[in-house]
């Protein structure tokens, strides 16, 4: 396939070549670098990062316009990891939730994320499925098995909970914070 | 060259022959080259390292250094091959070239107890050939972009020929494995097909957290809940080797499994330990047909007697035996070997603002982004969804040190990011 030359050869030809720029991009951060640039956010959703130099951890808003959660504005940390995008981004909720998938630890239950993740897939589609969260929240894969119940069994009942909890109040014997926009 | 262990291969390499390779030059120098001219890295030491480093020595390689940050346990032994019951706890690195030494005279091996990144791009240079004995995606994405950063452009973007180093990537899992050639800028990267390595299996957050049926499920969840929660360490992460992790791993996902009526029985250290570390049990045989097809390919490299594979290799042994050569094609937008390279210049009172206006002017960009490892950190120069980035449009170049730097610039038309090497006018 090649000609290999010998280490005598090949330094001497190397040497005549002269200086090259350190090279030192990981194959992450060439990647993350695109995702980010190409990111194609609709008006609900905003991005910010604290460093501005680090392109592995940032933060998502997401302000729904519709749905039982219009007018609440929620918080996601995204931690990419180096190995990316063989792995999926971490993303954590960091705002207070009355939903079926996502636990008061923040943890967020979306298959993407996990076990139907693909390489192929980008921040962007990530983005796109929390967003779908929030206007389709599916009560069958539930991490809130309270919230799942009630939206299965009365969907009056858990939009008044969800109006309640983004407002700060008490559903059940949890407290939410107010986190409306 | 004395002695009778290399008769056949001085032979074999001294005589042409019809099926060797139309500009094969036999000679009787080519033994010697193998011996003393040609320097390959073997990366690992573990199940695949030793059966290629073994083959290697044998096979008439002479300088080969080996690099491993392992230090050898009991259960390696069984197929580990070149380590002993008294050489538990001492590196892999260490002891495989002692045996080799101790067995092939002729073969000089150099060991390196340490990881692959504490090693710098000279330490890698001095190599015509890298073979991989690797268990991560992670180190094999890691010296792929090495190799490829070694990489010698001339201004027009071509290639110096001798700054290319082939990798030869070898990989087993039970009764599967495969052996590829890259050879950067003619075959794909490692980089190029990353999407074909099957993702890790991970099962659904809500089954770990409410419906769980396997034991598997409750060792993830004492890994992913009850570790966050409880804290058992002082903050420290989970380590799949760190004896007292695992055994609290394994008592909370037993107490699991009894809350959920699922079989605990199963679940003791070493399950919990396969499960953390995502553990596939080795067959000594697959790594033994792997190895040697590597080094077949390092040899008809180092020797261009004959063709060498095109350029993927799978083998399946899960039902019968199954062996596919493919050749794998080059992504035109890799982020590493798609990458295409020029070379700028201008002038360092210009302000970043102003390259990127050419950028965008020359090549029909819509909206670039610019990044770039300046004194070995990552920056971001501009990207527009970055707020703070905007205000380096106004600096000048020469005020973000970017003389003689390499800039990645991505953009939405570009379907791999280019490499930038800027250069002051009036700079060499």
């Amino acid at each position: 396939m090649i000609r290999l030359s010998s280490m005598k050869e090949q330094k001497k030809a190397e040497e005549a070549a002269g200086n090259q720029p350190k090279s030192k991009v990981s194959a992450a951060q060439l990647r993350i670098a695109k995702d980010i640039n190409d990111l194609d956010m609709p008006p609900t959703c905003q991005t910010a990062f604290e460093n501005r130099d680090d392109l592995l951890n940032f933060k998502l808003q997401i302000c729904p316009d519709q749905g039982y959660y219009q007018g609440g504005r929620f918080i996601f940390r995204f931690k990419v990891p180096q190995i990316y995008p063989h792995e999926p981004p971490k993303v954590k909720c960091e705002t207070q939730v009355y939903h079926p998938n996502i636990d008061l630890d923040g943890n967020v239950c979306l298959n993407i994320l996990r076990e139907d993740w693909k390489p192929v897939l980008n921040i962007n589609s990530v983005i796109y499925g929390l967003q779908f969260l929030f206007l389709e929240p599916n009560p069958d894969d539930p991490l809130n098995k309270e919230a799942a119940d009630v939206l299965k069994r009365d969907k009056r009942q858990y939009e008044q909970n969800v109006y309640r909890s983004m407002r700060g109040g008490y559903i059940g014997n949890t407290h939410f914070r107010s986190c409306l926009k | 060259m004395e002695g009778h262990r290399f008769q056949a291969l001085r032979a074999y390499l001294s005589k042409t022959s019809k099926l060797a390779k139309e500009d094969f030059e036999a000679s009787e120098e080519l033994l010697d080259l193998l011996q003393n001219e040609i320097r390959v890295l073997i990366v690992g030491a573990g199940g695949l390292g030793c059966e290629i480093l073994k083959c290697m020595a044998l096979s008439g390689f002479g300088k080969i250094d080996i690099i491993d940050m392992d230090t050898i346990d009991l259960s390696n032994l069984n197929r580990q091959f070149l380590f002993r019951q008294k050489d538990v706890g001492r590196g892999k690195a260490d002891v495989a070239a002692e045996f080799i030494m101790g067995r092939v005279p002729e073969a000089s091996v150099t060991p390196h107890f340490c990881r692959i990144e504490e090693k710098d791009s000279d330490f890698y240079r001095q190599f015509q050939i890298v073979i991989l004995g690797l268990d991560s995606v992670q180190a094999r994405r890691w010296i792929n972009a090495k190799m490829f950063s070694l990489l010698i452009h001339d201004d027009d973007g071509n290639i110096l020929p001798q700054s290319i180093r082939p990798i030869i990537d070898g990989g087993t899992e039970g009764f599967r494995g495969h052996c590829r050639l890259i050879c950067p800028t003619m075959t794909a990267c490692l980089e190029c097909n990353l999407d074909l390595f099957p993702p890790q299996v991970n099962f659904p957050l809500c089954t770990i957290a409410s419906v769980p049926r396997l034991p598997e499920h409750c060792i993830e969840w004492s890994r992913i809940i009850a570790w966050e929660e409880e804290d058992p360490f002082q903050g420290e992460p989970v380590d799949g080797d760190n004896f007292s992790h695992i055994t609290w791993l394994t008592e909370k996902a037993r107490e699991r499994a009894e809350e959920f009526n699922i079989d605990a029985s199963g679940i003791d250290f070493r399950k919990t330990q396969g499960v953390i570390k995502r553990i596939i049990p080795a067959v000594a045989s697959t790594n033994s047909v792997i190895a040697s097809q590597c080094v077949t390919e390092a040899f008809k490299l180092a020797t261009y007697s004959f063709d060498n594979m095109d350029n993927y290799s799978m083998l399946n042994q899960n039902a019968g035996i199954y062996q596919f050569v493919y050749p794998a094609e080059r992504k035109e937008d890799c982020v590493v070997c798609g990458k295409k390279r020029r070379v700028i210049e201008v002038g360092k009172e210009k302000t970043l603002g102003d390259l990127i206006a050419k950028l965008k002017d020359e090549n029909e960009l819509s909206g670039p982004a610019l990044t770039a490892n300046i004194e070995n950190s990552e920056k971001v120069l501009f990207m527009d969804n970055i707020q703070g980035t905007h205000e380096n449009l106004s600096r000048t170049l020469e005020e973000l040190s970017l003389g003689n730097q390499e800039i990645q610039v991505t953009d939405k038309a570009y379907a791999a990011p280019v490499t930038i090497q800027l250069r002051f006018t009036g700079e060499s």
